[in-house]
């Protein structure tokens, strides 16, 4: 492919199957293939030459690719309840047809006929809770499932703001200790000039990631707030190398393009503008689309790619360390509610629709008070609706065409 | 009535008017009381000022007004809290501590509804290092300033060391009572077992120390007599409401030891020595060993629960799953198979605090005495 002219949707395909290609290959030369955590600290492990495979966008895809139920049916005869996150348990079940396979030789029907990535297993693993307690849970299971090291960076939940220095300690100490981990399990001395290049490389995409959010301020809009979904892929499995600065060069040079030219997401039909707060409704994706395109309502706003704004001093672990763990959903609600205002005031946004997310306890027990005090200080009204972001049954396309609907009228009515 | 029914009378007067008993305890002393939000906290710390650390389970309770505040699929036992957090029942505490080991508490104390103050506390996951154990010292630090300054005390080292003295010694005698409850099942049935457990929340340890062993000491003059009923551990986070364990009660079930949050993860083991009262308590946690709350990639969980069967000659384990409790979801299908392949019968039945009638459970319990006999 000709990376200069290619665009940046071809960009972003290409690296994601890249990406997986290295992870195989890494995989038959013996080289080790670490699963990560999608807000995990990873650049020590682009120092270690270890490929990475990211768990939570690998389940996002199968769920989008419309194959969760068959991982989903895996997990359910291995004794998951249904209650536990739809990219755990559409990622616990690839787990285990992989290691049947691994094991038989032979391919499940339900691996051979999914259209999931085709990622290897891991040797290694990489947690961290700084979004949720759950992929704490979920890792441990993969370490004992497949006997590998798990590695584990404990954010502390941010009761009250500032980050306290003795909890940036804590996280810089158990950085240091995942280096020496990494020292062990690799067998070579660990390598800080990579590290500190892949801090610095960090920082460029994130800059870049900003560049794009900051589109979503233009009225109207270039960019529609789902494509912001899609190539948030870019900041999680490659932030730390240079591809992802690259394609989200060109995704931004694309929109500013765009933008001078007068060509809009939604051309002259920009209606209202609204937040979509919580995770997409992968298996769904295009019909909330089009039901919320239906009403004139582009989604503009979002704190979830938000979350990959990893900004810190490149060589600084406190800085790198505090970055790591304000991760909104790891706040407590006032500062939460502050991240919110400031998404729905840069999407200028005239309504917002809350996810209540079957899947996710972080991301739905707070949706209602964090909507009420938002609500209240921007003076726009908000609807909810149920749904899951891999799970297809735990989303129903007439309710969310309901409050959708009601949204706008809301909306329109003020 | 026998002295062991009356001193079993005194602890289920305890657990049946928790609020009686925290007011007596603030007459009598003229101190506070604490609410420890819920599975563990630094109680000794609590104890230390004087005041009466007091555990906080929820209720079995319709839920109404909690239904405003939280989402659906919000586990039964915080459902029940936040409904007694409505209707006023936490407002006779002067602080409450909670801590936020999972997702569903991370948001609960974000939206606490009762009128004494929270102070929310994190408990580090990355046990094993001298790091986890340096960063919990500071939490608790925080936890003890804030008490301070609303309970109006100053809390000294020597009365926190000597307030783990008296845990200690509560955790050793509660120990004794489960191995006592084993070997007189025909004596302490279900239902008395877990009140002379539960009382532990709402009493001063020292006292509640004093009845247990003078409770022990009843048991021990009686003869021990073969049981003929069966023998059986239950793992979760908690075993009630009460109807529950009458239903085991009543099929003739002995619980010969438990793997319960509520229960004896609180107490199988003891603060150990170190450097200052707050080091030597976040070791405890450091310590803490097979709750789905404490972080394990090793999942110690199966191998414990085959120990205990196999130590008490249990017949089986019932899995008394809290409804919605994602943390102990994902154990399950960890130590499932273990158990199985260890030979190890067992059932699952839904906690659900606000259940009044039981028909599920209780035709589970009665199957599974069919199967184990
Ligand atoms: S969906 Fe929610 S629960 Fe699942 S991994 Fe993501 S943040 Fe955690
Ligand atoms: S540990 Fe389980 S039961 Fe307890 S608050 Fe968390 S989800 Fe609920």
């Amino acid at each position: 492919m000709n990376m200069e002219q290619a665009s940046s949707k071809e960009l972003l395909a290409y690296w994601q199957a890249h990406l997986d290609e290295r992870a195989r290959s890494h995989k038959k030369e013996g080289k080790l293939v670490c699963w990560s955590a999608a807000l995990a600290p990873t650049e020590m492990f682009i120092a270690m030459d270890i490929a990475m495979v990211f768990p939570e966008t690998h389940s996002a895809g199968i769920g989008a690719r419309k194959g969760a139920l068959d991982m989903l049916e895996v997990t359910n005869r291995d004794g998951y309840s249904i209650d536990i996150c739809s990219y755990a348990r559409v990622n616990l079940g690839y787990m285990r047809l992989l290691k049947e396979y691994a094991r038989t030789g032979e391919k499940a029907e339900a691996l051979a006929k999914s259209p999931a990535a085709d990622v290897p297993l891991p040797d290694l693993i990489l947690t961290s809770n700084n979004i949720c307690n759950t992929l704490l849970k979920w890792y441990e299971n993969l370490a004992v499932e497949l006997d590998i090291p798990c590695i584990t960076i404990d954010a502390p939940y941010i009761h009250d703001m500032p980050v306290p220095e003795y909890s940036k300690k804590y996280i810089v100490k158990q950085l240091d200790h995942a280096i020496q981990q990494l020292e062990g399990i690799t067998g070579r001395p660990f390598d800080y000039d990579r590290f500190l290049a892949a801090q610095e490389q960090t920082q460029r995409s994130v800059k870049q990631w900003q560049r794009v959010a900051s589109f979503l301020n233009y009225k109207p809009s270039p960019i529609n707030g789902f494509d912001f979904f899609n190539y948030m892929a870019l900041m999680v499995i490659g932030r730390g190398e240079e591809f992802a600065e690259i394609a989200l060069r060109k995704f931004a040079d694309e929109l500013e393009e765009n933008a001078k030219n007068g060509k809009f997401a939604f051309g002259d039909n920009e209606r209202s503008r609204v937040v979509w707060e919580g995770i997409a409704v992968w298996p769904h994706l295009s019909h909330t689309f089009k039901s919320l395109k239906n009403q004139g309502s582009l989604m503009t706003g979002s704190t979830y790619p938000g979350m990959w704004n990893f900004e810190y001093t490149p060589g600084d672990l406190m800085s790198m360390a505090e970055s790591y763990a304000k991760i909104y959903v790891n706040m407590c609600l006032d500062a939460r509610a502050q991240e919110l205002t400031a998404v729905a005031k840069n999407g200028r946004c005239d309504g917002m629709l809350f996810h209540m997310n079957r899947s996710c306890k972080i991301m739905s027990l707070l949706n209602l008070q964090t909507a009420e005090i938002v609500s209240k200080t921007l003076g726009i009204p908000y609807a909810t609706f149920d749904g899951d972001q891999t799970d297809p049954n735990n989303f129903s396309p007439a309710q969310f065409d309901t409050r959708v609907q009601s949204l706008s009228e809301m909306i329109a009515k003020k | 009535m026998s002295r062991i029914d009356d001193i079993i009378t005194q602890f289920q007067t305890v657990t049946a008017n928790p609020k009686a008993a925290v007011e007596q305890y603030k007459k009598e002393t003229g101190k506070g009381a604490v609410g420890i939000l819920y599975l563990y906290g630094p109680e000794e710390i609590v104890h230390a000022a004087g005041c009466l650390p007091v555990g906080m389970w929820g209720g079995n309770k319709t839920i109404s007004d909690a239904r405003a505040h939280l989402v659906p699929f919000t586990c039964s036992i915080m459902q029940s809290v936040m409904e007694l957090e409505c209707q006023g029942t936490y407002d006779i505490l002067d602080a409450v501590l909670i801590s936020v080991p999972c997702d569903t508490l991370k948001s609960m104390s974000q939206i606490w509804k009762g009128k004494a103050p929270p102070i929310t506390f994190v408990h580090p996951q990355n046990r094993n290092l001298a790091a986890a154990n340096e960063f919990l010292v500071e939490e608790y630090g925080f936890v003890k300033r804030r008490l301070e300054e609303i309970l109006g005390e100053n809390i000294p080292d020597e009365a926190i060391e000597r307030s783990i003295d008296i845990y200690n010694e509560n955790r050793k005698a509660m120990r004794e009572f489960c191995e006592i409850t084993a070997d007189y099942p025909g004596i302490i049935d279900p239902v008395k077992r877990h009140a002379v457990i539960k009382a532990r929340f709402f009493m001063e340890k020292s006292k509640h120390t004093a009845l247990v062993k003078q409770l022990i000491a009843e048991i021990r003059k009686q003869p021990m007599t073969p049981w003929n009923g069966k023998k059986i551990i239950l793992t979760g986070i908690m075993a009630e409401p009460l109807g529950l364990l009458e239903i085991f009660r009543n099929n003739g079930f002995a619980i010969v030891a438990d793997d319960l949050a509520q229960e004896s993860r609180q107490f199988r083991h003891d603060v150990p020595a170190g450097r200052t009262p707050l080091h030597r308590l976040a070791r405890w946690w450091q310590e803490l060993e097979g709750c789905p709350l404490a972080m394990d990639p090793g999942k110690a969980r199966g191998q414990m629960l085959i120990d205990l069967a196999s130590r008490y000659e249990a017949d089986g384990v019932v899995v008394c799953m809290m409804k919605f409790c994602d943390p102990e979801e994902f154990d399950y299908p960890i130590y499932y198979p273990q158990l199985k392949k260890a030979g190890i019968k067992n059932t699952t039945i839904e906690i659900d605090l606000e259940e009044k009638s039981f028909e599920q459970a209780r035709t589970r319990i009665q199957t599974f005495a069919e199967v184990i006999h």
